[in-house]
């Protein structure tokens, strides 16, 4: 190996000679094509019947849920939303390539990869209305989920803290002797915060467990890729830091499934970090409160909705007999009837208690926050039609 | 005059100063041809190229560490940081760096040109990181500025004040009034002072005194307080760095009772430090203790936001509780 550090090995030349943007090609894993038949020469990933159909209803479900929800925020019923509509395969089928035990760090657009370790559709619900069953009490806007026995790590609004974060815990992990990895999802936009350079440097050079999932899906808010960095993509910071990485075609469910397979083997075997970038796009809005039509074209939008990776699978699936058109209409009018039902039986039940108000900020509340909790109830029932959600249950 | 809304008046500003002076250059996340999340920066890159209306990377911290050495050139930096919750990625550069520029240097350099733009506050149903009020943070940093404006004519005078100022400015902008909020707006270019609080109701009872979108809560808990016969003296801070404690001393004296809310959580909050000073240059003359409404001390939640608030309801009694002491 390579003396690194001190460069002692580095090869010399006489002239200036300066490295462009371009000289490393960095090319991208694409196993099924767009019409969901496998390249010639591509291996397609062994995955038996059963898994392949969960992945698959696994973004179905999310899809249905997403055109849910968006729905259900025009209508006023939740106040937020953010969907994952077109990059379905990039959280699924990379979460479906790992153990039950390793840890997920996400940012806010892998509901499917929390789906996929058996998050229920109440369980969604509750957090979106910020619900008395909602695990996380009420303090985050929807979409912030986060589930202690599925290994998800709740949801963190600014961008890209995650990402030292989870190289943090799997230096625990590693140190704890776990057969468990962490993986570690962003975009492309969050790969311009500080943090990014901080998690992934950190990394490398203390030898993290960890993967680093980048969804490269053309957009922050408004602002294109190419206005958000100029070289090749996120994959080449990653052999900057000196992190193993790999391209793929994150609409592609069987080249996000095997990179992220081999990603894990490596971070485990090796104690490194790997770099997956994912190349995939945001077919929908940034968020409910976002309107794309003022940044982007249509035009754009229909060529990316041809490399739809829900339609991809679903082609390959039924050449490969393993779902035919009747069973999925059949499926597919089931996860309908599920959402719905569960949307209209979870907006029922009360928001939280307001005693939970001052819990965890601190292990246990302290005089000062107990005693401004007294103040506010007296105040609360002096004035109970003021704050109708929470003084019926003084 | 014009009618305009909180929004339209910062942009309004923005052009006046854009045009006045080609060193303005306005940069932040989604601001360029997008206009910014909340549209506050409409138009500018049509007007005004892309040299100088642009995006940035998302990166809080390399958007002020830019804007430093931008406005220590002597270019005349406004950058937006999307919202006040996620200004602290770029907290060491405003409290190390923007503000210290000027000391460190013995007044060869400065960043007096630059002005830093967000939203903050709540009210919106945004959780704890679309809803914090970060001002008390930067009110402990000598060298700043810090300006919040209440409606529409003040975001104009008080923006385009900032900008010209040889000072760093953080200018905090009521999200929750950016739409809410309007009323008429010069079109014309003038400018309101910084440092200066405003009154904008005499009283004989007790003072109250807020700043941003609070002054709204505290009008709504006036008009309570009137119907009790209680006349209440109203003051908008408008700036918190440096504040106008003469103005509000002055105010106290008379009316012998201060009451002070803001959102952000009450332990160490700014009114902390209004009611430490009033209490040093009034002692003699207060007839009860000094009242603070403000947030609770917990992050800012997204279920019981309004039972979080320190809203109209809870200043009224505070008031009746500080003028019956």
């Amino acid at each position: 190996m390579k003396d690194r550090n001190h460069l002692s090995n580095v090869g010399l030349v006489h002239e200036v000679s300066i490295i462009e943007n371009g000289l490393i090609d960095i090319p991208m894993l694409q196993i099924l094509q767009p019409d969901g038949t496998p390249h010639k020469k591509a291996k397609v990933p062994e995955l038996d019947q059963q898994l392949a159909l969960k992945i698959y209803r696994t973004m179905r479900f999310i899809r249905v849920l997403d055109e849910r929800m968006v729905a259900a925020q025009r209508q006023g019923r939740i106040s937020f939303y953010l969907a994952s509509t077109g990059e379905e395969a990039a959280s699924v089928a990379s979460a479906a390539a790992l153990k039950p035990q390793d840890m997920i760090m996400s940012q806010y657009r892998e509901q499917g990869a929390l789906a996929f370790r058996g998050y229920s559709t109440e369980a969604f619900m509750n957090q979106m209305f910020s619900n008395e069953k909602e695990a996380n009490k009420g303090r985050q806007m929807p979409i912030h989920y986060g589930d202690k026995a599925l290994n998800f790590m709740t949801i963190s609004s600014p961008l890209g803290t995650q990402i030292p974060q989870a190289s943090g815990y799997a230096y625990g992990q590693k140190m704890a002797g776990e057969e468990a990895i962490t993986i570690c999802y962003f975009g492309e936009g969050a790969a311009s915060e500080g943090d990014f350079h901080a998690g992934l440097n950190m990394a490398a050079v203390l030898n993290c467990p960890v993967i680093f999932f980048c969804r490269n899906n053309g957009y922050a808010i408004s602002t294109p890729a190419e206005e958000q960095f100029a070289g090749d993509g996120i994959a080449s910071r990653g052999l900057g830091y000196g992190v193993k990485t790999i391209r793929v075609d994150g609409n592609d469910t069987f080249a996000v499934y095997a990179a992220t397979q081999q990603a894990r083997a490596i971070a485990l075997k090796d104690n490194c970090p790997v770099l997956i970038e994912a190349m995939t796009y945001r077919l929908a809005a940034h968020s409910t409160s976002d309107d794309p039509t003022g940044y982007r074209s249509k035009d754009e939008e229909a060529r990316w909705q041809q490399k739809d990776p829900i339609a991809r699978l679903g082609a390959w699936l039924k050449n490969k007999g393993w779902l035919d058109e009747e069973q999925e209409n059949k499926d597919l009018e089931k996860i309908r009837q599920e959402v719905l039902q569960e949307l209209k039986r979870v907006e029922k039940v009360p928001i939280c208690k307001i005693d939970e108000i001052i819990e965890d900020v601190y292990d246990t509340p302290p005089w000062h926050l107990k005693e401004q909790l007294s103040e506010l109830k007296k105040h609360m029932a002096k004035y109970p039609e003021a704050y109708p959600k929470t003084s019926g249950r003084l | 005059m014009a009618k305009m809304n909180l929004l339209q008046a910062i942009n309004n500003a923005l052009i006046t100063a854009m045009e006045e002076n080609e060193k303005v250059m306005v940069f932040g996340e989604d601001v360029g041809h997008f206009g910014g999340v909340f549209r506050a920066t409409s138009n500018l890159q049509q007007k005004f190229g892309r040299d100088r209306c642009f995006n940035t990377p998302l990166t809080e911290q390399g958007i002020i560490g830019f804007a430093n050495g931008l406005a220590s050139q002597g270019s005349v930096p406004v950058a937006e940081i999307q919202f006040g919750d996620y200004i602290f990625p770029a907290f060491d550069q405003i409290v190390n760096e923007t503000a210290k520029w000027r000391y460190r240097s013995g007044g060869q350099f400065s960043c007096g040109t630059l002005t830093i733009r967000t939203p903050y506050g709540g009210g919106i149903a945004g959780g704890h990181y679309h809803s914090q009020s970060p001002e008390a943070y930067f009110a402990h940093t000598p060298g700043l500025k810090i300006v919040i404006p209440r409606n529409p004519y003040q975001a104009k005078g008080l923006l385009l004040a900032s900008i010209r100022d040889d000072n760093p400015v953080l200018f905090m902008e009521p999200k929750r009034l950016y739409r809410a909020s309007t009323g008429e707006v010069p079109e014309e270019d003038y400018t309101l002072p910084l440092g200066k609080a405003e009154i904008t109701k005499s009283g004989t009872d007790i003072t109250l005194l807020a700043w941003g979108a609070q002054m709204e809560v505290i009008d709504k808990a006036t008009e309570l307080a009137q119907k009790e016969g209680i006349d209440a003296e109203v003051i908008d801070l408008r700036s918190i760095l440096p504040w106008d404690a003469e103005t509000v001393c002055e105010s106290v004296v008379k009316t012998g009772r201060l009451l002070i809310s803001h959102e952000a959580p009450l332990t160490g909050g700014f009114a902390s430090e209004i009611a430490a000073t009033v209490q040093d240059k009034c002692f003699l003359n207060l007839e009860s203790p000094i009242a603070r409404v403000c947030g609770l001390d917990t992050p800012y939640p997204l279920a019981h936001e309004k039972e979080y608030m320190p809203d109209h309801l809870k200043v009224f009694e505070a008031i009746k509780r500080t003028v019956h002491y």
